[in-house]
């Protein structure tokens, strides 16, 4: 078995008395896509913070393909090949969609304290940004600011950023969230498409995309992993039913 | 981005208004004019440089004018040596605020909003209160200059018409810089870090390396801007950088407009152009434009610049 991209050993992380990742283990593997699902408050989006280096974890190791990451800042993780989308939509509000992907583009291309040269005019950067918005269909509003995108424009729009990044491991933090029934079918159908490419880890509400698109869940409660496994196998497991599928799969 | 659709019609006629003034000046009061014209561009530097901070990279800087302090005392204690040597003076000017930029920046760009803007205003008084204390220098009182810089050897700042051109041409260099550096690749993920700097460290990059170079730069500027105040004045006080200056700057960048470079020219014009005339009539002028300011920041959100764009709008709409 080769290496998995993601390692993640007894992670642990509290606030004051409140432990909200109680030693999480888990590894994603080459092309694999895991889900993380639980209960709110289970702490999964903490855990994706822990693991794109925006919050520091208390104890545990975090290795991306064999590196120690634990203590590398969000830059530094971003080049070893880590994404993620966030929760509340995080994208740069007063740039074009485009430039918003072509930024990422500058990331991994050169130098960027270029100060000379008008950085939108750069075709390599637009006709790869123009590459990864194709991916997500926004390449017809390439040109519109990000803030006049519907939200799950803005939400495709966080996938082309990352697609773009070419990344290792993308962690995608609650895709679907508020978006309508047809956006979320639009946003499972280019997931499904981009599936296989590289890893992913998506913690996400909505059990249709879960199920539609896990190789393998993991079920967070109280910061702890309660089950792991194929899909089928957790559905069946009965202490998952009690603490969280039971309601919504009835 | 807006900068980019911009007409260049009205920088183009901001420059030309200034190239040409001294024409006009000659048939007035001409001395006086002048004077008042090139500080107009000196601090029109300044405004810039903080305009960039501000208007671009969301960093508003209350400790600004400690770089023109730091210029205007470079070219001063020189002075008081003997070297007025312009090639020697102004390159340690620059190098000496770009110094002050990277240290300070070190620690003001660790901090965010509101304790940014404390913490510029702290080393900005810290700085102050040293130019008070160097006693061999004037102290509190100031320094008088012997003489303007000169240019290997020639004193050619000596007349005021030169070195009002100077001056412009010093604007017009800072202007087309900050200009090309906001489109730049660099200037592209300065502006990103202030729309959401989150985003930007997590597709790589390290935002704050990328401000306190943003930060080097717009405090070189300022102090070239405080370099040619001194030579303007023919003096240089602890007052240069008191933190009044540093809010007067920042009230000709609002009042201007506010992240479009030549808004904050705009600006600096029209704050000492109405402090000459309202200063003329009572002298608490700031009684009268205290007022004007609070209507401007109210009522046009861009500035004086935001404000002509409102009324052309709603004119060719009938």
């Amino acid at each position: 078995m080769a290496e998995p991209v993601l390692r993640i050993e007894n992670l642990r992380k509290n606030f004051g008395g409140l432990v909200v990742t109680d030693g999480v283990s888990l590894d994603i593997n080459e092309g694999e896509l895991h889900a993380v699902i639980g209960p709110n408050g289970a702490g999964k989006t903490t855990l994706i913070n822990q693991i794109s280096g925006t919050l520091e974890p208390s104890d545990g190791r975090i290795y991306l393909n064999g590196t120690d990451i634990t203590a590398l800042p969000p830059d530094k993780r971003a080049h070893l090949g880590l994404a993620r989308s966030f929760q509340i939509t995080s994208v740069l509000p007063r740039f074009s969609a485009l430039e918003n992907v072509a930024l990422a583009v500058q990331a991994r291309a050169g130098s960027s304290y270029q100060f000379m040269g008008r950085a939108d005019k750069e075709t390599a950067l637009n006709d790869a940004a123009m590459a990864a918005l194709t991916e997500v269909a926004l390449d017809k509003r390439a040109d519109l600011l990000a803030a006049h995108l519907s939200h799950g424009e803005k939400r495709a729009l966080e996938l082309a950023i990352a697609l773009a990044m070419q990344p290792k491991l993308l962690l995608l933090d609650e895709p679907m969230a508020g978006t309508g029934p047809e956006e979320s079918e639009r946003l499972i159908g280019v997931l499904q498409k981009l599936k296989g490419r590289f890893a992913m880890m998506l913690v996400e509400h909505d059990m249709n995309a879960v199920f539609a698109l896990a190789d393998r869940i993991s079920v967070l409660t109280y910061g702890r992993i309660l089950a792991s496994g194929k899909p089928a196998e957790v559905r069946a497991d009965p202490a998952v039913m009690t603490a969280y599928l039971g309601e919504e799969l009835e | 981005m807006n900068f980019v659709r911009r007409t260049e019609a009205l920088p183009i006629a901001i420059f030309l208004v200034l190239a040409l003034a001294p024409v006009a000046a000659s048939f007035g009061a001409e001395t006086y004019l002048l004077n008042l014209f090139t500080r107009v561009m000196i601090y029109g530097i300044a405004a810039l440089a903080l305009d960039f901070l501000c208007g671009y990279g969301g960093l508003v800087s209350f400790g600004h004018a400690a770089f023109v302090g730091i210029g205007a005392y470079t070219a001063a204690i020189f002075g008081a040596h003997g070297v007025s040597e312009i090639a020697i003076t102004l390159p340690v000017a620059l190098i000496v605020s770009a110094l002050f930029a990277y240290l300070t920046g070190t620690v003001c760009l660790r901090t965010k909003s509101v304790y940014f803007i404390m913490i510029t205003l702290a080393f900005g008084q810290m700085i102050y209160f040293v130019a008070g204390s160097l006693s061999p220098y004037g102290g509190d009182d100031g320094l008088t200059l012997k003489l303007r810089s000169t240019l290997f050897g020639f004193p050619i700042l000596q007349n005021d018409r030169a070195l009002y051109y100077a001056v412009l041409l010093f604007l017009l260099g800072s202007y087309l810089l900050l200009r090309a550096v906001v489109a730049s690749r660099f200037g592209r993920v300065f502006r990103g870090s202030k729309e959401n700097p989150t985003r930007m460290a997590t597709i790589g990059f390290h935002v704050f390396s990328y401000q306190r170079v943003a930060y080097v730069i717009a405090g070189c500027l300022g102090g070239l801007s405080g370099f040619l105040l001194a030579n303007a004045t023919e003096f240089v006080s602890p007052s240069y950088m008191s933190w009044q200056r540093s809010g007067e700057l920042i009230i000709m960048v609002l009042f201007g407009g506010i992240g479009t470079l030549h808004g904050a020219i705009v600006g600096a014009a029209a704050f000492l152009l109405l402090e000459d005339m309202l200063g003329g009539i009572t002298e608490n002028w700031k009684l009268i434009f205290g007022p004007m300011l609070v209507l401007i920041v109210l009522f046009a959100r861009g500035g004086l610049l935001g404000l002509a764009t409102s009324i052309k709008e709603r004119l060719s709409r009938g």
